[in-house]
């Protein structure tokens, strides 16, 4: 590269636009983007997550509260009562680390769809973000580390209303903390990748809510055993990150019996998605925004 | 040595050639044009020069780095100020800013300091706590110029910076970038108003379909390509064809648009009194001195702004 040659300053002037003498080198800005780029990126993001702040409160609050007083307390003494609690244990316990990750994981259905619509065709700032030295992989990247850091923070609250409703009975259930964001991704990094191949608002988001989301909810293994159903529905359970992730946080949460290799392959599908599905998002990113 | 240097630059979509074959140098401080009417190839150009489009043929350096192996060295080098602002509505003026700086990776108390000189440079400073939803146009353009400086670039794309904006405004937002060629940025500017690049490029190329069809000074082009004077004469849309061949030769060319007729001439007065002397009344008649609308109508035969 040429040299920069102006000339240095004998004293910063931080009133001079162009050149204050005392800003970093630009070798040296370029050299920490190249590494640290995806961080950066994803400081902006939780930086604009500011803006519906009251918003993603307000949920992290309101859902465990609605969902563990209706269906934990609620349809959990109805069930009790009648079957005597699922899989040995009370039914809040059994429905508890389900609500948590079928929670997270819905949220990112909110997430990973309009935000990106708006960052490639709204307020762009998805091409703002590509003409610094940041690369549209490391933006990419980014919007999943920002997006996972909420949900990680998020189910740290569930969980603790979990150990409030006294549903939890296992010490390892801390670990669905790690387990529902896992999830999240798993579904949300696809949906990314997804999202940012459409040009136009359609009604592509609202049905991925009813035909997908809402489904994975009310079948994938949530209020009751997947067993429990018909063959024939079940593979719906296997084909979602919310079943995979509910079953994990079952182990955790109270020692549900599952093989070591079926816990295995739970981890396995959700990191398959959650690489699979961010490396065909920084695809995605790197056509459209090289173009 | 120039600081971006162009050879056979292309750049196709398909059959498409938007950028087709251009050659340009850039020197260091220069405050360098890209004027041409819509669709001309003037932003994919931009585009290339940061590296955020990929070029078909051709080569191009920045600062001596190819934009698309050096991508990260070129555009830390670079402010970009993209024809559509796209700043974060939602977060406030400063705080655009200093989020925008951390993408160079600049130390968060450095940006704080630099956000409040870059605010008041562009006038900004009383809203710096303002949600960017709460600007004028004009205010929100000074801000994304404000953004593309948060890291001391060299060298300034500005694509299309004052359309959309009031004459006010336009020239408040000159008014600062000249200041910024003062202290030795390289501003390079797209435009399709002949005004504006005759305000603030020392030099310019003309694109069209892709192409570079002149290159000079402004006073260059217009001594080049046109006369000294233009005189425009209106003698309504009915009539304007009719009286054509009769001020055939009276001036040194001739250009008729749908609403007017313009006389090329060294002295538009003495053409004027030449066209009275014919007999013909003018409804209107206007005498100017030749811009670069003119040189652009004489090579493309099109006006700028369909």
């Amino acid at each position: 590269m040429t040299e920069d040659t102006r000339p240095a300053l004998a004293v910063a002037d931080s009133n001079r636009l162009a050149y204050s003498g005392g800003g970093v080198p630009a070798s040296a800005q370029a050299r920490r983007a190249r590494r640290w780029g995806w961080w950066l990126y994803a400081e902006y993001r939780l930086a604009s997550m500011r803006a519906y702040l009251q918003t993603i409160a307000l949920r992290a609050i309101g859902l465990p509260l609605l969902y563990l007083s209706s269906m934990g307390l609620g349809l959990g003494a109805l069930v009790d009562s009648g079957a005597g609690g699922v899989d040995g244990v009370s039914y809040l316990v059994f429905v508890g680390p389900g609500l948590l990750v079928s929670c997270i994981v819905m949220e990112a259905s909110g997430e990973f769809t309009f935000p990106v619509m708006s960052g490639f065709k709204w307020q762009k700032h998805y091409f703002a973000a590509s003409a610094s030295p940041l690369s549209p992989s490391q933006v990419a990247l980014g919007e999943v580390v920002a997006v996972g850091l909420r949900f990680v923070v998020e189910s740290a609250v569930f969980w603790g209303f979990l150990l409030l409703y006294g549903a939890i009975t296992a010490p390892s259930s801390w670990l669905m903390i790690v387990i529902a964001p896992l999830a999240a991704l798993a579904f949300g990094a696809p949906l990314l990748a997804f999202a940012a191949t459409q040009n136009d608002e359609g009604f592509q988001f609202s049905f991925i809510q009813r035909f997908v989301v809402m489904p994975m909810f009310l079948f994938a293994g949530t209020f009751f055993p997947l067993a429990a159903m018909p063959p024939y529905l079940q593979w719906i359970g296997w084909v979602s990150p919310m079943w995979h992730g509910t079953q994990l946080a079952r182990v955790v949460g109270y020692g549900m019996p599952n093989p070591p290799w079926l816990t295995a392959l739970h981890v396995l599908v959700l990191l398959v998605l959650l690489v699979g599905g961010t490396w065909l998002a920084t695809r995605v990113f790197t056509r459209r925004l090289t173009r | 040595m120039p600081v971006i240097e162009a050879r056979g630059l292309v750049k196709s979509y398909g059959d498409l050639n938007a950028v087709d074959g251009i050659d340009f140098e850039v020197a260091g401080g220069e405050s360098f044009g890209l004027l041409g009417p819509n669709g001309a190839g003037k932003s994919t150009t931009m585009r290339m020069i940061g590296g955020t489009s990929l070029r078909s043929a051709g080569t191009l350096t920045v600062l001596g780095l190819d934009p698309e192996t050096h991508g990260p060295e070129v555009r830390a080098n670079l402010g970009v100020i993209p024809q559509q602002d796209n700043l974060d509505s939602e977060l406030r003026c400063r705080d655009n800013l200093i989020t925008y700086g951390r993408y160079f990776g600049l130390p968060r108390s450095h940006l704080e300091q630099r956000a409040d000189a870059l605010l008041e440079f562009a006038q900004l400073t009383e809203k710096a706590n303002d949600k960017v939803d709460n600007l004028s146009g004009g205010m929100k353009r000074r801000l994304t110029i404000a953004r593309g400086l948060i890291n001391e670039p060299r060298i300034l794309l500005l694509d299309e910076p004052t359309t959309g904006l009031d004459p006010q405004a336009r020239h408040i937002l000159w008014d600062r970038l000249f200041r910024l060629k003062e202290e030795g940025v390289t501003l390079v500017v797209t435009t399709h108003f002949m005004d504006e690049a005759e305000q603030l490029c020392d030099r310019l190329v003309v694109m069209d379909h892709g192409r570079i069809v002149a290159e000079g000074s402004p006073a260059q082009l217009i001594r080049q390509y046109s006369t000294r004077e233009v005189l425009e004469v209106r003698f309504g849309s009915e009539r304007n064809a009719a009286v054509v061949e009769q001020l055939d030769g009276i001036a040194e060319r001739l250009e008729v648009l749908p609403d007017r007729i313009l006389l090329y001439a060294a002295d538009g007065e003495a053409t004027l009194d030449r066209v009275t002397s014919l007999g013909l009344q003018p409804l209107t008649s206007l005498v100017r001195r030749s811009s670069l609308e003119d040189v652009f109508l004489r090579l493309t035969g099109r006006s700028l702004i369909d």
